[in-house]
């Protein structure tokens, strides 16, 4: 059900990169609060640039783009970016990592360090707290990392393909994972992805996205109800889901030439 | 590549040592060269503990000089690269300078240094600070200028001022190479006070170091002296390095790749 005011809104949004071609055209959408939405299509299609230009990270060249009713920049302390490698600071350790968003605000140190167990406790890593993170595998590494993006209970959290450079056993827990966090503490999520299944078994609406220029060729909603069983991935509707949005992937991959 | 066993370790370089003791006494035997030119290493050590007195009291005199110019260098040299590393303007008009200011040899700046810094120690550290100082500039800058991009990303996004960026990410990801910079400038820091004390020793009075001994010693052609005085400094240089060595260790073999994995 969505409510009254978008919780991101992209209005004929335009983005190129200096002078160069055209990344993104005059894309438009509304992200509801609530909304898992992932963003799937061919590289070079300016998906991770949808989530820069949400982020504040990058500005938009033409059209308008309004996060939580504000430009992106002012947004920013409500919402949480999740990157495709961990990015932990390698001299912290986990339990440090996650601290970092409290000490650039300035908590004292007692609550940083409780806040931080309670976070590494929600990933399943309470006892890896000590930890640095060379000792910790690929898995372990991106909970901490969801971990910190979760401490400041972040409106919006964004997601650039944080499970690619996972093994897929590995990568559907932690799709699990997010959706078990992501009950306990809710937040909107904007999703890269080049998993379809993945973006199934997440999202309650996927957006496919064609290349030169970047652009949303279709929007699929995904009705499965959360919480949304492993099982679930077996399911023949789960399969005809994936097999509809593979079909829009195909029409948009760039005709082979010989 | 294999490992060798501890064992080999210690015993591959004792038995080499041994031989190059050997190949002494055979050039000293068969060349009849007399003990003023080249000295036995026996004689060495008998000149060692004749004039340990002397050699301990200007080893000492060189380490404070070593170890001041070295803890100058280590601070100057740390305050330098932020400003480069953080000011692409600074950096831009003042890197170029310091490069033209190290190609510079430092031999031949002395009798300038002694005429501003005045002989004697402030001369000696000004030496030892100048040779030491451009490798910790140079690696502390690059430190800072390669910070992760990501790491930049995440500090943004969590909004931090720019001070905090720096304290809390530039500075401690540069900690690597500021440590490789420490590293050179600990080989480099003796010899600055040495070749320093060489210069200037004896105008502040016959106090000075070691480099103040090898002039003495030269003179009066006391050659296995020499020879003792050079061993003093390398343990003196040993020291230094072994010292940075460990800071090294203490700073980064919890976290940085350079050191081992240790399970758990």
């Amino acid at each position: 059900m969505p409510s009254a005011a978008p919780i991101v809104n992209f209005s004929s949004l335009q983005k190129r990169y200096g002078a160069g071609p055209l990344v993104l055209d005059a894309i438009s959408l509304a992200v509801q609060p609530g909304d898992f939405i992932s963003f799937i299509g061919p590289s070079g299609c300016g998906k991770s640039t949808v989530l820069k230009l949400v982020s504040g990270l990058s500005p938009g060249s033409a059209g308008e783009l309004t996060v939580m009713g504000v430009k992106p920049r002012q947004a920013r302390d409500r919402q949480a970016f999740i990157f495709q490698d961990a990015t932990l600071l390698p001299w912290l350790t986990a339990r440090l990592n996650v601290e970092i968003p409290l000490r650039l605000r300035g908590l004292a140190s007692g609550p940083r360090q409780a806040k931080a167990r309670e976070m590494l406790a929600l990933v399943g890593l309470a006892s890896a707290a000590d930890y640095y993170p060379r000792q910790l595998s690929g898995g372990m590494k991106m909970r901490v990392s969801i971990a910190r993006a979760l401490t400041l209970a972040p409106q919006l959290l964004l997601l650039d393909e944080p499970f690619g450079a996972l093994d897929e056993m590995t990568r559907n827990r932690l799709n699990e994972e997010l959706l078990a966090v992501r009950a306990q503490s809710p937040f909107t999520a904007m999703f890269v992805t080049h998993s379809v299944s993945e973006a199934v078994f997440l999202s309650n609406r996927i957006v496919v996205m064609a290349a030169q220029p970047g652009r949303f060729h279709a929007e699929v909603p995904v009705d499965f109800p959360y919480p949304r069983p492993p099982e679930l991935r077996a399911r023949s509707d789960f399969q005809a889901k994936v097999n509809e949005v593979s079909r829009l992937l195909h029409e948009v991959e760039e005709p082979v030439t010989a | 590549m294999k490992k060798f066993s501890p064992l080999l370790t210690w015993i591959l370089p004792a038995v080499s040592g041994l031989l190059f003791v050997a190949l002494w006494y055979g050039v000293r035997l068969a060349s009849g060269l007399q003990s003023w030119i080249l000295p036995t290493p026996l004689e060495i050590m008998a000149a060692a503990g004749h004039e340990h007195t002397r050699l301990l009291a200007a080893a000492g005199h060189t380490a404070r000089g070593a170890l001041g110019g070295f803890v100058l260098a280590a601070g100057l040299g740390f305050l330098t690269a932020l400003l480069l590393g953080l000011s692409k303007s600074l950096r831009a008009s003042l890197y170029p300078w310091l490069l033209v200011l190290q190609m510079t040899p430092v031999i031949v700046l002395t009798p300038i240094i002694m005429l501003w810094a005045g002989p004697g120690m402030p001369g000696i550290i000004t030496i030892t600070w100048l040779i030491s100082y451009f490798p910790i500039v140079a690696n502390m800058t690059q430190g800072l200028l390669s910070t992760d991009m990501n790491h930049v990303a995440l500090f943004r996004m969590c909004n931090a001022s720019r001070w905090q960026e720096v304290l809390f990410l530039r500075v401690p990801s540069a900690m690597p190479y500021y440590l490789a910079g420490l590293r050179i400038a600990a080989t480099l820091a003796p010899i600055g006070a040495i070749f320093g004390e060489y210069m200037v020793g004896n105008a502040s009075g016959g106090t000075g170091g070691l480099g103040f001994l090898v002039y003495s010693y030269n003179t009066q052609i006391k050659i296995p002296a020499l020879f003792a005085t050079a061993l003093t400094s390398c343990l003196l240089g040993f020291i230094f390095v072994a010292a940075v060595a460990w800071l090294n260790w203490a700073v980064l073999h919890k976290w940085h790749d350079s050191f081992e994995r240790n399970d758990h």
